[in-house]
């Protein structure tokens, strides 16, 4: 059975702060354990549709390289005109999921947070680490509002 | 790049993406304003090898799965192939065998179901130039939903089949040099067999559907960026199509074997990789043929013109009319690619049936060991085409050498070469338009490049356009970003 709360993050481990996704899914999986769904992937993809289905609330979580150290935002389904990359946006995986999964979309946030350094190899940087405290402290008490969520 | 949409806000996240890398297109002209020479560029190197080198092999097979996004399952079984060798394990165990063969036409089967309906299908259904809100999936998914479902379905069944062999869906650790660390349980095999019917439903419909498109424009798709050159890939030691394990085989643009039955850990006696000082991304071509006429294709479109046929029925029916339906010549349309990935696909999904069926995927025999040896070559045909991870291990488990020939890499000059037919054709006058932008992204994307894979660059694939003339001034450029 799929837990209400789905933690969908993306991004590489080996290329510095872009890991900062993984990093934080790991951390939830840390802290919740079985009570939130947690999936890591390197992008979104279409198939990501068919993790959406029965979920109350999904945070997409990636890193950003401008912006506040921590923003999260609502995410509705979009119709943009993402091409020539594999990758998905947020928006337009929840368009997509509107018209081919005949299930009803729950209540999706973007969780982005800033990185600095990106090489290959490197690790997370000391910026990246910091905000990446920040995020799992802005989505606990996001999530803290989400009284209704039966297995938390 | 992550770009959500809001009906109250919007927040903007810088690309991030980091899986594809980007591209820079120079297009050279002489005194005449023909176009002489297109040059794809790769603008940043990340060192891919000395990232490995000098980590303990055993990690190996993990690591490299973090080179890329798009195909990380076929650099993991690379990677295993060669250690295995180094290990004392070559040949591993059937189970092993059988474990690594439905992860990797799983991987297969995924990457072309996503390239056919999120890369390819916009293209082909909706035009070249048509705007860029409708050459997308979400388009598709809007006006032909079917098949975008299609699509997805394919997806996730090929993403069950490397999570169910590899442990997880992405970063799994399924495969070790000597072997496998698990096999498939008859409850797993069940599981997958129950879908296989409406994959393979699906497979055909995709064929099919490739064909009709395919065919009613024959006449203006196979003009389009048509460019001769070698062909190269993977075949069984019977003249199959093979994308696990076998031999090198390749052959000239006409269509001769130039070499065959070659062992791939010789790989270095029959190929060479050339260097430019315009790019990051290295030349690879045969040595019998030199630099300048040794370049070759890999990938679908060559796999499945250097093999004597398909094993599996119902590929091998599609790969004969694909074949008479040319004459018997080799084609050499970059956006014939789109229908040899088609039957491909399907021919993964009746592989994928096979070794549902066979009792060795869930055996008990999992991991080999004998003789330590230095070195390991592991030759595997990718989705994008071949890939050679090749290692030297010292005494005390550190690689010390580590050299990779990745897709995208043997495909670069006849990329180039389609570039540049592409821009003959469209180029008008000096100024890139966006009609020339359009068309020459649907040439690069015909080959299913991973740039990042290829050139070690970090970025999206926006797509950067010049155009300069004889002496190398800069005649006129155009930028277009992924998101059109």
């Amino acid at each position: 059975m799929s837990a209400p709360v789905l933690v969908l993050a993306w991004g590489n481990p080996s290329r510095g702060d872009d890991g900062l996704g993984p990093a934080f899914a790991a951390e939830v999986e840390r802290r919740f354990g079985a009570d939130i769904d947690v999936l890591v992937d390197y992008q979104l993809a279409p198939e990501h549709v068919l993790d959406l289905g029965g979920r109350r609330r999904v945070y997409f979580v990636d890193a950003s390289t401008t912006g506040a150290p921590v923003q999260l935002a609502p995410v509705f389904a979009a119709r943009d005109a993402t091409f020539t990359s594999h990758a998905l946006s947020p928006g337009a995986l929840l368009y997509i999921a509107a018209l081919v999964s005949p299930t009803t979309l729950p209540d999706c946030r973007l969780l982005a947070i800033r990185g600095e350094r990106f090489g290959l190899g490197e690790p997370l940087s000391a910026v990246g680490r910091a905000n990446l405290r920040r995020a799992l402290g802005r989505f606990e008490a996001d999530l803290g509002a989400l009284t209704t969520c039966a297995r938390l | 790049m992550t770009t959500p949409a809001s009906k109250t806000r919007r927040i903007a996240i810088d690309p991030l993406t980091r899986v594809e890398g980007h591209g820079k297109v120079t297009l050279l002209l002489d005194e005449h304003a023909h176009v002489t020479q297109a040059r794809l560029h790769v603008v940043e190197f990340r060192g891919f090898e000395r990232f490995i080198e000098g980590r303990p092999y055993w990690e190996v097979p993990v690591m490299v799965q973090r080179l890329c996004g798009i195909c990380p399952v076929s650099h993991h079984l690379a990677a295993s192939k060669a250690l295995d060798a180094v290990v004392g394990a070559a040949p591993v165990s059937p189970t092993a065998d059988r474990v690594r063969r439905l992860m990797h036409y799983g991987q297969v089967l995924q990457s072309h179901a996503l390239h056919f309906f999120h890369l390819a299908s916009p293209d082909l259904l909706f035009g070249f130039d048509a705007a860029p809100e409708r050459r997308s999936i979400a388009a598709l998914a809007a006006e032909l939903p079917e098949v975008a479902r299609q699509g997805v379905l394919l997806r996730r069944f090929g993403q069950e089949c490397i999570r169910l062999t590899a442990g997880k869906r992405v970063h799994g650790t399924g495969s070790v040099p000597g072997g496998v660390n698990k096999a498939v349980t008859p409850a797993e095999r069940a599981a997958l067999k129950a879908d296989l019917p409406q994959v393979l439903a699906f497979a055909r419909e995709g064929v099919a559907r490739i064909a009709e498109l395919y065919g009613a424009r024959r006449a203006e798709l196979e003009a389009f960026g048509t460019a001769p050159s070698g062909l190269l890939s993977l075949v069984g030691r019977d003249g199959r199509l093979e994308l696990y394990d076998g031999v090198l085989r390749a052959r000239d643009a006409h269509g001769a074997v130039l070499l065959d039955g070659v062992d791939p850990a010789r790989y270095r006696e029959h190929i060479a990789e050339g260097v430019k000082s315009w790019s990051y991304m290295k030349f690879p071509y045969l040595v019998s043929r030199g630099p300048d006429s040794g370049s070759y294709k890999v990938g679908p479109l060559a796999r499945l013109q250097n093999c004597d046929f398909i094993h599996t029925p119902l590929a091998e029916a599609e790969r004969a009319a694909f074949v008479a339906e040319h004459g018997g010549r080799p084609v050499h349309a970059p956006l014939a690619y789109h229908h040899a990935r088609l039957i491909e696909l399907l021919h993964a999904a009746e592989v994928i049936g096979e070794l549902l069926d066979d009792p060795d995927l869930s055996g008990d025999d999992l991991l080999r060991k004998g003789p330590r040896a230095t070195e390991g070559v592991g030759v595997i045909e990718a989705p994008r085409g071949t890939l050679i991870h090749h290692y030297r291990v010292s005494p005390d488990d550190l690689v010390t050498h580590c050299n990779l020939i990745v897709s995208t890499t043997h495909n670069n000059q006849p990329m180039n070469d389609a570039i540049r037919e592409v821009a003959r054709t469209h180029l008008d006058g000096h100024e890139p338009t966006e009609g020339l932008l359009n068309h020459l992204e649907v040439a690069i994307r015909a080959f299913d490049p991973c740039l990042s894979c290829a050139s070690h660059a970090l970025g999206q694939m926006p797509l950067h356009v010049e155009v300069r003339g004889p002496g190398g001034a800069l005649l006129g450029s155009r930028t277009k970003e992924s998101r059109g």
